[in-house]
Formats: structure tokens, sequence, C-alpha cells
């Protein structure tokens, strides 16, 4: 009798152990949402991508549609090739516009895809040809400084004329 | 003047010399254990046994202290993060220090006071009162009969308790951060999902989780067979216990980060 009581309670122990693994996976992890549905993968070039990092989001009107998979640099053009894979649900025309976005002003960063007007959809393995870099903020703050120079700068001039 | 000193100097190295025999010991004692453990998973009604007394006796204690770690999570991650109004990244923050880190330290240092003081005390006493060696007379090992049902429940038991250490957590989290203090349901959990990586954060925390159950059960079961036979030897060979695998622990964890760990985030 004590046995089978003993035997009931590992047998418990176990079956919850089971189950907060279970949790762990599909309800904390993304397990359910990724790794059971169809995939395919796409190539972009980007100039620069900014603080872009395997694993994240693609988007797609704010939809996530995907994960960058790997970030490369190429020697031939000299520019990061971003590999994303993307949910088989959601097919993109072949002109379509990839761009890295900042989430908020100190979030993640993430590529976002913007619908072409293409009747042709792109398919596994096929690149991205329209890409916008990641904004760098220092090029903007140099950039700034540089407009407001040369705006003192005339108006300096104009003022001596 | 000179004789304290030398006598000092001696003593330190006599304890040096003494802790590499006992560490030869250890490892000696170890690969015995794993040549013996064959019997002991043959009668599988032996790790059962043992599996009620570490595991199940642990739930409680892993219970109530995982529910109360994720609430505090939830409150000091709220504090923080709503200074930044980033307050519905508290899912994400709770589960990721849970499944990586808090889970698996946690819930193993929680084990090793325990059920790992438990088994040293128990094989202690059953040297103390000289039950090891009667078996040895009826030809029947002690290692396989005694040590290995106890390291293999051990084994067995840890990713299970870390694991529902973490999801009772992120339960405790949720608690305070939606019921409480009203952070919006739906973006708790899809943050949460968004940042947690099956592979990379789950996985490895049940890794980490198997291997603190290997380090923490092996040093129990050995301080219990190489206690001094006497009550002060198996106190001290308890607190040992709790020291030394509380400390193989947290030192294990620094290195087993490090090499999962490393910003590919």
């Amino acid at each position: 009798m004590q046995r089978t009581m003993m035997d009931l309670w590992v047998g418990l122990f176990v079956m919850a152990g089971i189950g907060a693994l279970l949790m762990l996976a599909l309800k904390i992890g993304n397990l359910g949402t990724y790794s059971t549905a169809q995939s395919y993968t796409l190539v972009g070039n980007f100039e620069n991508i900014g603080g872009l990092k395997i694993r994240a989001p693609v988007k797609s009107a704010g939809v996530v549609v995907g994960r960058v998979l790997d970030i490369q640099f190429s020697v031939e053009t000299f520019d990061a090739v971003v590999t994303m894979q993307l949910d088989n649900r959601y097919k993109f025309p072949k002109d379509t516009f990839a761009s890295i976005l900042t989430a908020g002003l100190l979030g993640e960063q993430y590529v976002g895809l913007a619908a072409g007007g293409d009747e042709a959809p792109l398919k596994n393995g096929d690149k991205i040809m329209k890409t916008n870099s990641a904004i760098v903020l220092e090029d903007i703050i140099g950039q700034f400084l540089f407009n407001k120079a040369s705006e003192n700068s005339t108006s300096k001039s104009g003022g001596k004329e | 003047m000179s004789k304290p000193i030398i006598i000092n100097i001696q003593d330190i190295g006599h304890r040096v010399i003494e802790s590499i025999f006992r560490l030869g010991r250890a490892s000696r004692f170890f690969l015995l254990l794993l040549l013996k453990s064959g019997m002991s998973l043959r009668r599988f009604d032996l790790v059962i046994r043992e599996l009620y007394f570490t595991g199940v006796l642990s739930l409680i204690i892993i219970l109530i202290s995982g529910l109360f770690v994720g609430m505090v999570l939830g409150l000091q991650g709220y504090e923080t993060l709503q200074k930044y109004g980033a307050e519905s990244a508290i899912g994400a923050l709770v589960a990721l220090s849970l499944v990586r880190e808090l889970g698996p330290v946690v819930a193993a240092l929680l084990f090793a006071s325990r059920a790992g003081s438990a088994i040293t005390a128990e094989i202690g006493l059953m040297k103390t009162t000289e039950q090891l060696e009667a078996m040895g007379m009826m030809a029947v090992d002690p290692i396989a009969r005694v040590v290995a049902p106890r390291f293999w429940a051990g084994v067995i038991s840890m990713p299970f308790l870390a694991a529902i250490f973490s999801a009772v957590g992120v339960f405790g989290g949720y608690l305070v951060a939606v019921v409480l203090v009203g952070v919006d349901d739906g973006s708790f959990w899809s943050q949460m999902q968004s940042m947690v990586d099956f592979r990379y954060d789950i996985v490895n925390g049940i890794i980490k989780s198997c291997i603190f159950g290997v380090a923490v059960t092996a040093v129990a079961v050995f301080e219990g067979y190489d206690a001094v036979p006497t009550a002060q030897g198996v106190s001290g060979a308890t607190t040992r216990t709790v020291v030394t695998s509380s400390l193989v622990i947290l030192g294990l964890d620094f290195i087993l980060t490090s090499f999962m760990f490393r910003g590919v985030s």
C-alpha cells in the first residue's frame, strides 16, 4: 500500500515537471509559433545594418512575419548580407522594399518590409533588390552640425555684404 | 617566536595536501559510482523510492520560493522599467531571468540545502551505524545499492524542479505585473514570447539544471560516504555538503553562462 502511494506521488511529480517544461516551451518560448510553420528564406544586401542582430524580427505593417536567420559580411560588394526566414503564409512581391528600422527611440532594430506592386512573388532564396540602411545616429548628428555650420557662415557672410 | 609560524605553515601545507587527497578520492568515488549504476537503473523501484524523497518532498519549497521570486522580480522590474515607459517588457524580463539564471541556480541551491543535506546525513548515519559495512558482508555493494539510486534520483529530479520553479515564477510575475499593478495582459505574454527563444534560452537553462543536478548530488553522496563515522563527523559532512555544493553551483553557473550566452541574442 505504501509502495503504490509513493509511486503515485512520483508519477504526479514527473507529470508536473513535464507539464512545466511544456509550458516553458509553448507559452513562454516561441516554439509553438515558429518551428512548426513552413518557412522560406530571403536575402538582402544592406549598406549598413546598424545594431541588427540574429533572431531580430522581420515585420511588415507592424506584424511579425519572420526572423533574421544570419548576418554575413560580403567581401565582393563590401556590404552586409542579411538572411531572413519568413513564414510561408506571407508572400511578398518582387519589388518589396526592405529597410532596417528601430522600435522606439532606444528599442531593438528590426527589418521592415514594405510591399511593392509587382505581380510575381519572391521565392525561396531570392534577393531583395531595394534596401534601405539603418539610420546611424552619428551620421545624422554630423549632418545636422554641418548644416548648422553652413547656415551660420551664410548668414554671417550675408550680414557683411 | 618562530615556532608558531612554522606550525602555521605546516598546518596550511597539511590542509592543502589533505584537500588534494579528498579530491582524488572524490574522483575515484564518482567513477566507481558511474560504473556501478547499471544495476541500480535495472532495479528502478529503488530510484523511484529516492525520487519520492528528493523530488516530491522538495516540491513544496520549490513551488513557494518560485512563486515569491517571480513576484519580487515582477515588482522590482516594474519599479525600474516604468521609469522608461517600458513596463510592457516586464514579461520578457521575468521570463528571461528565470529561465536562464534564477530557475536553475536558485532551484539547485534550494535542492542542495533541502535534499543534498538529507542525502549526506542519511548515508553518513548509515556509515556511522555500520550498515554499509554490514551490506558489504552480505555481498551487497553499498555503492550500487545505497549511493547510486540516490544519485540518479537527484539527477532526474533536478531539471524537473528547475522547470517547475521557472514556470511558477513566471506565474508569480504575471500575478504581480498583470493582476496587481495592471500591465496589459496581451503585451506581457507577447513580449515574453518574442524575446524568449526555445533553443537558445530554454534548452540552455535545462542543460544547466541537469549539470547542477549531477554536481549537487555527487557532492552530497560523496560527503556522506566519506564522512568521519561519528555524530560530529556526520554533522560536519552535512555542513560541507551545503557549502561546497552552493559554491560549485555558483562557480559552474558562471562558466556555463560564459559558454552558452555570448551575446548573440
